[in-house]
């Protein structure tokens, strides 16, 4: 019997993921043996300082440029990057989620399991506190993103996908009002993302029938042999293109590209919007993250016959996003078919050939998220009796009300139509310039096109705020606890600090741009 | 002519170098800083700054020239008088590079002197004349952002930066003309100055696209190094974009009608911005970039030919004009006009400008605030034919005013004198018979300059009381806006002499300037100049005291074609108008007719195409999961087959 032998592993270079994961088994604990009354604060500390801790360990880790326990997972410039990215932008969605002064008792429902719609569930939304598991929950997620980003192998990405997947369908079903709503959108994207998951799993199966037969390699999935297969394979590359469409199809899913893009307004408008924005931010970075590895390091070889399918994915992304969002009339499912808009053209970034590319998709990822959690952070204070009003229409003259917010959700919206001096312009540019290098010009010239069609809805909402005479149903903004403050405080100063002065993450996110192999 | 036209190079271009800031010079950031950290205080605390507001706006900007004296000292002692600060990348996108940076050389050390220095007494003199307006701290905040963007204007080291204080001060203008924007007059002369400084405006803007696109950089050191290379067209174009933009600013021809029309504002905002500093930023742009406006013969002649032009301009209008502030502001027109003239013809002339662009800071100013104070005392009344006899009843007005009289029209050994005249000996300079021409129009403006001036203080404090019925007794003005005046009196009589001093300024200023060329001879003798400029002066002057000495009549009097056209304007709000506003109306209207019928009609076309589109593309989103799965089913499907046709080579 030959002697096991356990693969060295690098224990402060997982560190952000052990702590994570370490933070979550402990926010478990928790709900089991602290009282009620001080679990909300015990679990939002724990959350927060695990993110922190993690956090410091990504910087401390900063020059890493390794594969650690047994070629699992990859701890590189991209993946450091990303899950630095992941942990600022879960730190803020932590600060939304755990806002508890907006609406008496947090934006969660009490009792999940309390029939929706029947006494006990309107007297749980007049004022019962909101489960705390969803701390718990969401540290799962971020720890499921962290090895998302990081793995080396398509197992374990796919592992992670599903670490992180789970507790967001969960966390979906948790919103305190319209409980039909909240439980109808996590029943689809549980749905839906177990069958993109199931292609995934058959891409991953596919794949490694592909690297079978190399001489003097044994088959896998790690990104290494799959990159030596795609030159050096005797396979049949029918199994490569075919295991390439379905693995792609798996992350396209989770990075809302159409059209696989179908669940992203339902599952948005369904959710409790703290949840959404921590989806709109943390998972886009999480999906592109994986994107990036895997067409960057895996297929590298097979890139000019994978760019020419995923950028018709990308500018169809682009089309179907700018064009519904043009008739929508609910402010978080705009949001949604803009977050769509925005998988394109991040998607451009993924495509072109360059380090630049991938570093512009690393600074658009950040941008976008800081900006889109300060737009559902607005989206969270502008209610009434019956919580949020996302109406559009009850949005109009929003100006005169609350002039501060209106003009906060402005620049938000600015910046997402990509006007200059927001992120928004420095992150399109940062994305459409390497593509334009790489000879992509029809896909920066779908962008630039799609843009001018998006801003419209974007516009439509400004003048709406604006120009439009309040109307009785005008809902008043809530003034926001100091969660939710420093959350929408964050998100624009960073959206205007990386639209004046983009160069220091700029050049951090160049810096980072190299993956090992 | 035909050589004029050459485009000869008149000096080719040295290589610029600029030193990096160290020790204390590294904080030179803080004199952009501090106004505007104050501004943000008082704009943003709103109501809770308004008892101690102003103080916190006056002290600010004392802090500045405090701190702006001590690095004019710092760099006394340096080797490289050019010293660059570069704070931060601002752009850095391809080939593009702007930098964040600041640079301070002697050029910039004397505007942030005369900035800090004279903002500073017009500021602590704005506390008492503003004393009893609610808006008071609004207008230190909007005064202090004045002082940062100008600042920042002569501060950076490039031409976007320039830009960026450019655009500020243009804010910071319209805000402050039209401050009262109750009264519907400031309200249209703020838009009037903001339209026009929009043109100029552009002119620059287009000027720094050019910059960038043909020396790929719009950094000072590396403009100015490459601009040998550029051909002679390119530097015509570009030293004419950027000469449209120092006149829009600077109120010259054809741009000037907006700059008498900005004394709509408080009068401490005519005398910071509309006089002291703000409409030198033209002679500053121009200046600056002396090495592009030296570098063409054509360029240079145009710039003086707008000098003189303006200068004879502002003279005639301004003595026809019968508002105080407004001869003033004719006047201001006509001193930059001088200021054109001096750096348009270029060489040691440059130094020549700036020079009486920091004498005429200080008399400027400080007949500006003595007109103010005079104001103050007659309840607002503007009009000079109601004033007369006012030297009894203000003293320190009437003497500090008479300094800043003697200086303008330059009486020896006034400030004016020794800023003025060399500019005059200077146009008189020129190799061919231009010198007659423009040495000319200098010496009549000299001479109208001591006529329209000497009209103005004569009939202000001497001759017959003419008052509205309302004033009994005129009153001497507070001690906090008597001061400024006296220090900008003293600053009247002794600035010139002293900067004049054995070519103190001139020589401070050469290692940006470049050196003066020697002894030149010019058609007249230099001491012939002195004279006959003396003489000018003093028939001017002589000839006004004559016929306003005993006041006169307090409504207008049927004038001669030349009086009439000069209370017009000399007719270019009428030309403005027939040229510019008329066919502007009429393209306008064509416009909108065409863009309701054609451009419309497409634009609703194709909105209603993406709308329609959009609702049929709705109805896909049922909401079923089996229809959502269907939809991904035939995705991945695509997909897949599009990945096998590419494997098969169908797509190749």
């Amino acid at each position: 019997m030959t002697e096991l032998k356990l693969p060295s592993i690098d224990y402060a270079a997982l560190a952000p993921t052990l702590i994570m994961l370490g933070a979550a088994l402990l926010g478990v604990l928790v709900e089991a043996f602290v009282t009620r009354r001080h679990r909300h604060l015990t679990q939002l500390t724990l959350a927060l300082l695990a993110v922190l801790a993690a956090l410091t360990m990504v910087v401390l880790n900063a020059d890493d440029r390794l594969i650690t326990i047994g070629g699992a997972i990859a701890v590189d410039g991209p993946a450091l990057f990303l899950q630095g990215a992941i942990l600022v932008l879960a730190a803020i969605a932590l600060l939304l989620i755990g806002e508890r002064t907006v609406e008496r008792g947090g934006a969660f429902v009490a009792q999940a399991a309390v029939t929706a719609e029947s006494d006990d569930d309107r007297r749980q939304a007049e004022g019962s506190n909101g489960a705390t598991e969803v701390y718990p929950l969401t540290t799962f997620a971020i720890g499921g993103m962290l090895i998302f980003v990081a793995a080396n192998d398509l197992l374990t990405m796919f592992i992670a996908l599903e670490v992180f997947s789970l507790p967001l369908y969960l966390l979906c079903a948790l919103a305190r009002r319209r409980r039909l709503l909240s439980q109808e959108a996590a029943l689809k994207y549980f749905m839906l993302g177990a069958y993109a998951s199931a292609f995934f799993l058959f891409g991953v199966a596919l794949v490694y029938g592909f690297t079978a037969g190399m001489p003097g390699r044994p088959a896998g999935v790690d990104f290494a042999t799959v990159n030596a297969a795609v030159t050096e394979s005797p396979a049949s590359p029918v199994l490569l293109f075919a295991g390439m469409a379905m693995l792609s199809i798996g992350l396209l899913f989770k990075a809302a590209a159409a059209p696989f893009h179908v669940w992203t307004p339902d599952v948005y408008q369904g959710a409790p919007t703290p949840v959404t924005g921590f989806m709109a931010a943390c998972t886009k970075v999480a999906a592109f993250g994986a994107l990036l590895r895997v067409f960057h390091v895996g297929f590298e070889g097979a890139r000019w016959d994978f760019t020419p399918v995923l950028g018709v994915v990308a500018v169809l992304t682009m089309l179907v996003g700018a064009v519904l969002a043009v008739t929508q009339t609910d402010i978080k499912r705009l949001l949604a078919y803009s977050s769509i808009a925005n998988a394109g053209y991040l998607l451009v970034g993924v495509l072109a050939p360059s380090a630049e590319g991938i570093s512009g998709t690393m600074f658009y990822l950040v941008a976008y998220g800081f900006s889109v959690l300060a737009a559902f952070a607005v989206v969270t204070l502008v209610r009434d009796a019956d919580g949020e009003a996302t109406h559009l229409s009850r949005w109009a003259g929003l100006g005169r009300h609350s002039p501060f917010y209106a003009a906060v959700f402005t620049l938000i919206l600015l910046a997402f139509a990509g006007i200059p001096l927001t992120s928004g312009f420095t992150s399109k540019f940062a994305v459409f310039g390497p593509a334009l290098d790489g000879g992509q010009a029809w896909l920066v010239i779908a962008g630039v096109l799609t843009s001018m069609v998006l801003a419209f809805p974007y516009l439509r909402v400004v003048v709406m705020m604006w120009l439009s005479e309040p109307g009785d149903s005008t809902p008043t903004v809530t003034v926001p606890g100091g969660l939710t403050s420093a959350a929408l405080m964050i998100g624009v100063a960073a959206t205007l600090v990386l639209g004046v002065a983009p160069a220091p993450l700029l050049n951090l996110a160049a810096g980072a741009a190299e993956f090992v192999r | 002519m035909v050589e004029i036209l050459a485009n000869a190079p008149a000096e080719p271009a040295g290589t610029v170098t600029y030193a990096a800031a160290a020790g204390l010079l590294g904080s030179v950031w803080l004199l952009v800083a501090i106004p505007l950290v104050s501004a943000a205080v008082l704009l943003l605390l709103g109501r809770r700054a308004d008892r101690w507001g102003h103080w916190l706006g006056v002290g600010a900007v004392g802090a500045a020239f405090v701190l702006g004296l001590t690095y004019f000292f710092q760099l006394r002692d340096l080797e490289n008088k050019s010293v660059e600060l570069s704070l931060w990348d601002f752009i850095a996108v391809g080939d593009l590079r702007v930098d964040f940076g600041l640079l301070f050389d002697p050029l910039a050390a004397v505007f942030v002197l005369l900035i800090t220095g004279v903002g500073f007494l017009i500021h602590l003199y704005a506390v008492e004349y503003m004393a009893h307006d609610a808006g008071r701290r609004r207008f230190f905040g909007y005064f202090n952002l004045f002082v940062a963007a100008m600042l920042l204007l002569v501060l950076g080291n490039n031409y976007v930066m320039l830009y960026f204080g450019w655009e500020g001060v243009g804010l910071a203008s319209y805000l402050l003309i039209s401050f009262w924007y109750e009264r519907p007059s400031a309200a249209t002369a703020g838009k009037k100055a903001f339209l026009m400084n929009r043109v100029g405006d552009a002119g620059l803007a287009i000027g720094i696209f050019i910059m960038f696109a043909t020396l790929g950089t719009t950094q000072y050191d590396e403009v100015f190094t490459g601009v040998g290379s550029l051909t002679a067209s390119t530097v015509l174009v570009l030293g004419l974009l950027l000469l449209l933009g120092a006149t829009g600013k600077s109120g010259q021809f054809p741009l000037q009608a907006w700059l008498p029309d900005a004394m709509e504002g408080p009068t401490p905002v005519s005398a910071l911005i509309h006089a002291a500093t703000m409409v030198t930023a033209g002679v500053y742009l121009i200046a600056r970039s002396n090495p592009i406006f030296s570098a063409n013969s054509t360029l240079q002649l145009v710039v003086v030919s707008v000098g003189a032009l303006t200068l004879l301009i502002g003279c005639v209008i301004g003595a026809a004009k019968d508002d105080i502030k407004r001869v003033l502001a004719w006047s201001t027109v006509s001193q930059i006009g001088y200021m054109f003239l001096g750096v348009g013809l270029g060489g040691g002339a440059y130094a020549l400008a700036i020079i009486h662009l920091l004498a005429h800071g200080f008399f400027k100013a400080n007949m500006f605030l003595g007109a103010g104070s005079v104001m103050h005392g007659m309840n607002d009344q503007v009009d000079i034919r109601r004033f007369g006899g006012l030297s009894k009843h203000m003293k320190i007005t009437w003497l500090t005013f008479a300094t800043g009289w003697l200086a303008i029209i330059g009486i020896p050994p006034l400030s004016g004198y020794f800023s003025k005249e060399p500019i005059i000996a200077a146009a008189f300079e020129r190799e061919d018979w231009t010198a007659w021409l423009f040495g000319g129009a200098a010496l009549l403006g000299a001479g109208l300059t001591a006529f329209y001036m000497t009209r103005l203080f004569v009939l202000t404090f001497h001759g017959p009381a003419r008052w509205t019925e309302d004033i009994a007794h005129p009153h001497e003005s507070p001690k906090l806006m008597t001061i400024p005046l006296i220090l900008l009196a003293a600053g009247s009589v002794l600035a010139g002499g002293l900067m004049a001093w054995n070519d103190g300024v001139a020589s401070w200023l050469t290692p940006v300037l470049g050196e003066q060329s020697g002894e030149a001879h010019g058609v007249l003798s230099h001491s012939m100049i002195t004279v006959l400029s003396i003489l000018v002066t003093v028939v001017g002057a002589g000839l006004a005291w004559f016929l306003f000495r005993a006041g006169t009549a307090t409504a207008p009097q049927p004038a001669g074609v030349l009086v009439t056209a000069a209370r017009r304007n000399l007719y270019t709000d009428a030309f403005n108008e027939a040229v510019f506003e008329k066919p502007g109306i009429f393209l306008t209207r064509a416009l909108v007719y065409l863009d309701n019928r054609g451009v419309d009609g497409l634009v609703n076309g194709l909105a209603a195409g993406v709308g329609g589109g959009s609702g049929r593309l709705r109805r896909l989103q049922t909401g079923f999961v089996r229809s959502y799965a269907t939809s991904i089913l035939t995705g991945a499907l695509l997909v897949v087959a599009a990945f096998l046709a590419v494997e098969a080579g169908w797509l190749a």
